[in-house]
């Protein structure tokens, strides 16, 4: 049984914002987050607000510039999306890998976003993409980077009176790769050992621009922007590479805990940016000339 | 008593649809859709773990598979359920309740009601899954006896079945 707790359920997003701004209350999206802690807790007395009836919230938009996600998309969303193969290929990639079927049909982007989880899968893929989110208050709306939105171990620049409403990025350039990988104890359904997303761009045989984020090594995702700058300006070698690599494994504070150690999370950093930059050379330099 | 205590007893009445059959229940917010079907006497659907690891509660809301445990019951509220016995009975029996009693892949039976319900929404999106497919689909239920191979090996041949009387029909 979950604790009693009281649920408000607006159908409006004004409404859910003044009930934000004027209660003490939490958002509630999918809640594969939020009612498992509660059962685990077993603390009675919460105030969720449910953001089920938010249309606003729902549906992908594409445009050659911009692809903006409504913070309601569920990962089963992002898989049957037509264009998100081309839009986020590392987006599909992790969606493929989040969960099970029953979890990817319930839980939100925005859920794994705000709860600030280091282990958020759905975060690597959309600080390569150097993403941003709309938050908006009664008082108004604001656009953040998704890299200035993580502060720290589920600390995020959320305040309480805001919802995450809409993401948004550009989709990548021909010439680009865009890939995931995630580290796990099991394939589906397990907790990230280690994620690594990398985008990379290629232009006349150099790179012009490298984002490598890393998920579960810190207490935050992160952007390992020391090895991000060792490949810009040339081409990958196998020098540049493994420069990178080396730099993306010690930027990472990982801890030791029942899934890995600390040493093994650092190795597996090294090695998973080095194939990934490694395949991403590949395939954005065959897209072009 | 406080105000927000009063509010936290609000009951609200839900009206669902389970396997075409219109329920109304009277419950508070934090009962879960799992609770409420096995009151209103869906003993078929099981509860595991609470916590999403496990499937056995796994049942279709909207066509849509989720694991009840992890649904409020008011969430529920106008919409469709169909649980394992809304697929089919002893007498008409859907494919893949079939399968899985010709390939063996029951042993206990705790997970089967889910896994049927996974391997349901799977051949929905996917009518000739791969291997790959299919454990992907069910890489949300847990079977703690077979070994996987033979809830595999059923829900291809009912998958076969499934297309046979698509092409027929
Ligand atoms: C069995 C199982 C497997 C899982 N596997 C994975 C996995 O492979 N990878 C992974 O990353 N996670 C996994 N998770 C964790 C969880 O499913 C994800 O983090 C999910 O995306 C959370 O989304 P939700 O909609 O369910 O969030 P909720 O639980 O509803 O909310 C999570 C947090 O976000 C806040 N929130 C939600 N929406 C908004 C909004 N619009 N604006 C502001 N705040 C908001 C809530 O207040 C809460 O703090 C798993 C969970 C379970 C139970
Ligand atoms: S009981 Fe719902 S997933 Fe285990
Ligand atoms: S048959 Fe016993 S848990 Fe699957």
């Amino acid at each position: 049984m979950l604790p009693p707790f009281e649920l408000l359920e607006p159908h409006s997003l004004d409404q859910a914002l003044k009930m934000l701004a004027t209660s003490e209350s939490v958002p509630l999206a999918g809640g594969t987050n939020l009612l498992p802690d509660l059962r685990a807790r077993g603390e009675a007395g919460g105030r969720f607000i449910s953001l089920a009836a938010l249309d606003q919230l729902h549906g992908i938009e594409h445009s050659d510039s911009r692809v903006l996600m409504g913070a309601r998309t569920t990962l089963s969303d992002i898989l049957h999306d037509p264009l998100m193969p081309t839009a986020a290929p590392s987006l599909v990639s992790m969606a493929k890998v989040f969960a099970g079927s029953m979890v990817r049909n319930a839980a939100t982007v925005a859920g794994n976003i705000c709860y600030g989880s280091p282990s958020a899968d759905v975060v690597p893929p959309l600080l390569s993409l150097d993403a941003e989110l709309t938050l908006a208050s009664a008082a108004g709306e604001r656009t953040l980077s998704l890299n200035d939105f993580l502060l720290d171990y589920k600390k995020t620049a959320r305040r309480p009176d805001e919802l995450l409403i809409s993401v948004s990025w550009a989709p990548p350039t021909t010439g680009t790769a865009n890939l995931f990988y995630k580290l796990g104890r099991r394939r589906g359904d397990a907790i990230t050992v280690v994620g690594v997303a990398v985008t990379i761009t290629i232009e006349k045989g150099n790179c012009t621009k490298a984002r490598i984020a890393l998920g579960s090594v810190a207490p935050t995702v992160f952007r390992a922007q020391e090895a991000e700058e060792a490949l810009v300006g040339g081409p990958l070698t196998a020098t540049t590479i493994g420069t990178a690599a080396q730099a993306a494994a010690q930027a990472s504070r990982p801890i030791d805990d029942i899934r890995a150690s600390a040493d093994y999370r650092r190795h597996a950093v090294h090695m998973l940016v080095r194939r990934l930059l490694t395949e991403a050379w590949q395939t954005a330099g065959s897209q072009h000339d | 008593m406080t105000d927000k205590e009063t509010q936290m007893i609000t009951e609200k009445r839900v009206d669902i649809q389970v396997n075409g059959q219109a329920c109304e229940i009277t419950v508070p917010a934090w009962r879960t859709l799992l609770e409420v079907l096995r009151e209103l006497g869906h003993k078929e659907v099981k509860c595991g773990c609470e916590k999403g690891d496990c499937g056995a509660c796994a049942v279709l809301l909207d066509g849509k598979v989720v694991d009840s445990c992890l649904t409020l019951a008011w969430n529920a509220a106008g919409r469709s359920v169909t649980t394992v016995q809304g697929l089919g009975g002893p007498d008409n029996p859907h494919p893949l309740q079939t399968a899985f009693i010709e390939h063996g892949s029951a042993q206990c039976g705790y997970c089967t009601p889910g896994m049927i319900m996974a391997a349901k929404a799977l051949l929905d999106d996917i009518p000739e899954p791969s291997l790959k497919d299919i454990k992907r689909g069910l890489s949300g239920n847990l079977c703690r006896c077979t070994g996987y191979t033979r809830i595999f090996s059923a829900i291809q041949a009912a998958a076969e079945t499934l297309r046979q009387q698509e092409t027929t029909s």
